[in-house]
């Protein structure tokens, strides 16, 4: 009887997700349709307001006796348009709030598609939403959402091309990009196109807000004249994001842009705030005013069209995971030799160099554990269990030439610096060793050699 | 002779990795000849409590770009930057700008 039921259970499952995958089929189609205009067409103007519906009333009835906001408020936020740049952890309660609240039209942009990553904080996407484009998933989720709010999704990058053209057509800009160049491009788009700019901002525990371009404050090359060294920059990938974190930051912006849409202005011009999440504190810092000498906005611009700022910031827009190369291809394998290596037991030692955090989370058993800050402080406790563990393979190994040692990692960035300090070292700590990193890491071991094996 | 300063040092924004995580330094100054100001803070910083990779936090002279630097909660650009005499019980803020969302 219990098998009986398990396979028909099982069948039902199968029926199920095929019926499942035509609908996906038949959903990007429709999509594509809905598209929209794609990123270089002129939008119709929202008209400007008169009057409330009886509907209308009823639904903004909460916020309509609000004498801060009330009828004038309300009929400001309808004829309003925002565009949200970038629907991630930012852009999806910000696009939430914003459609709740009434406003005319949502410009939804996102080059990327929704992973599984993504849910634990981008909450406008669902795990149906699985491989959609985000553009899309935000659209539709703001549409079941207010009906009445126009949405225009570009599932697409924002570059120097189309940027200026697109921020021209909305009256508010929230910047919930995830990257410089991005921040940089947006920033020069609303100084040229002459709109405020809601610019937010959250990695691991914490967040900050900034009101760029908004009465005659400053822009964000008053602040940043020069963007930082590609290596300084954290993603979220790398450094990791509490999905509330950014959740608070988006309502912060959207807050901070309803003010603004509804002509109460924002408080943030010239100011930032900064949160702590785990210390529960809301910083105000005061800011400097516009720069007379900034290269955008101030007296004597040099900069009066949009440039490469993949190039001015020496990072991608669209590519999160930078990938180092270090090393020369012969001090470097693939998990695929590796494998081969395990395969014939060839005597050697396996060093995991991730932060302890991460070796928690999943890890190869015969690895041993030496995180990079340790190598890179040259922690005596460390090299001397190190130094043992090699000298243990090497008697296994009855003396052939040099014991090889492979170092992994993630993704192959850090693997390769523990190399060169290994390297270095090698001869006066622990004879003669050859050293390799394995490319890729432990995530191209999951996708290349053990299917079961924890992506993160 | 400058009298000793004591100051609340904070790192924020990631910069307190390069602290041993560390995000709040109640630090006193030595007496010197000298005023204290940032500029000679940030050399003490360098030697007392950065312990290694100095680049990712201090460049020349200065700060990084992408670090900002309050002073009492107000920017240092208002404060005279670099020249700012430090007082007693003075709070000077790191902040590594963020760029995730
Ligand atoms: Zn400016």
């Amino acid at each position: 009887m219990a098998l009986s039921e398990a396979a028909r259970l099982r069948a039902e499952v199968g029926r199920q997700e095929q019926e499942l995958r035509v609908l996906r089929e038949r959903l990007a189609r429709v999509e594509a349709e809905e598209s929209g205009p794609g990123l270089e067409a002129e939008l119709p103007p929202l008209p400007a307001r008169a009057a409330l519906s009886a509907a209308e009333i009823a639904r903004y009835s909460r916020q309509l006796v609000l004498p801060q906001l009330g009828v004038r408020g309300q009929l400001r936020l309808a004829s309003c348009s925002v565009l949200v740049v970038g629907c991630g952890g930012l852009g999806c309660p910000l696009a939430q709030y914003l459609a709740a609240a009434g406003v005319g039209r949502l410009g939804l942009l996102d080059h990327d598609v929704v992973e599984t990553s993504n849910l634990q904080r981008q909450v406008l996407h669902d795990e149906a939403a699985w491989g959609t484009p985000k553009a899309f998933s935000a659209a539709a989720a703001v549409r079941r959402l207010n009906s009445a709010v126009q949405c225009v999704p570009y599932p697409a990058a924002l570059g120097p091309a189309t940027a200026l053209q697109l921020v021209r057509q909305y009256d508010v800009v929230a910047d919930c990009s995830d990257n410089v160049p991005t921040r940089y491009l947006v920033s020069d788009a609303c100084v040229l196109a002459g709109k405020p700019l809601v610019s937010a901002s959250a990695l691991r525990l914490e967040g900050q807000l900034v009101v760029y371009n908004h009465n005659g404050g400053p822009c964000y090359r008053c602040l940043f004249p020069t963007p930082p060294p590609p290596e300084t920059v954290t993603n979220c990938a790398d450094g990791g994001v509490l999905g509330v974190v950014p959740g608070i930051l988006g309502c912060l912006q959207a807050l901070e842009v309803l003010k603004i849409a509804a002509g109460i202005g924002s408080c943030f011009s010239q100011c930032m705030l900064v949160f702590d999440a785990l210390e529960g504190q809301f910083r105000n810092i005061k800011l400097r005013p516009k720069k007379r000498d900034c290269a955008v906005c101030g007296d004597h611009p040099t900069i009066t069209a949009l440039q490469d700022y993949e190039a001015f910031c020496g990072s991608s827009a669209t590519d999160n995971c930078r990938t180092l190369s270090l090393l020369p291809s012969d001090d470097r394998i693939s998990v695929e030799e590796y494998k081969k290596l395990l395969n014939e037991q060839a005597p050697h030692v396996l060093i995991d160099v991730r932060p302890q955090v991460e070796v928690e989370i999943c890890c190869l058993a015969h690895a041993l554990h030496v995180p990079l800050s340790k190598l890179e402080e040259k922690n005596e406790e460390c090299l001397e269990t190190l130094g043992k563990i090699i000298c243990e393979g090497k008697q296994r190994a009855n003396g052939t030439a040099a014991f090889p040692v492979y170092v992994i990692c993630k993704l192959g960035n850090d693997s390769q610096k523990a190399v060169q300090i290994l390297q270095a070292l090698s001869v006066k700590e622990f004879g003669s060793l050859v050293v390799k990193d394995i490319r890729g890491g432990l995530m191209a071991w999951a996708t290349k050699i053990d299917p079961t094996f924890p992506q993160y | 002779m400058a009298a000793p300063v004591s100051l609340l040092v904070e790192f924020g924004g990631g910069a307190e990795l390069l602290f041993d995580g560390i995000k709040k330094h109640q630090v006193t100054l030595p007496c010197q000849q000298e005023p204290w100001d940032i500029r000679n803070l940030l050399k003490w910083i360098k030697q007392n409590l950065l312990k290694e990779r100095p680049e990712l936090f201090i460049q020349g002279d200065t700060v990084r770009p992408g670090i900002l630097v309050l002073i009492n909660d107000a920017d240092w650009e208002l404060m005279g930057e670099l020249d700012y005499k430090l007082q007693d019980q003075d709070n000077v803020v790191f902040i590594s700008t963020l760029h995730g969302g």
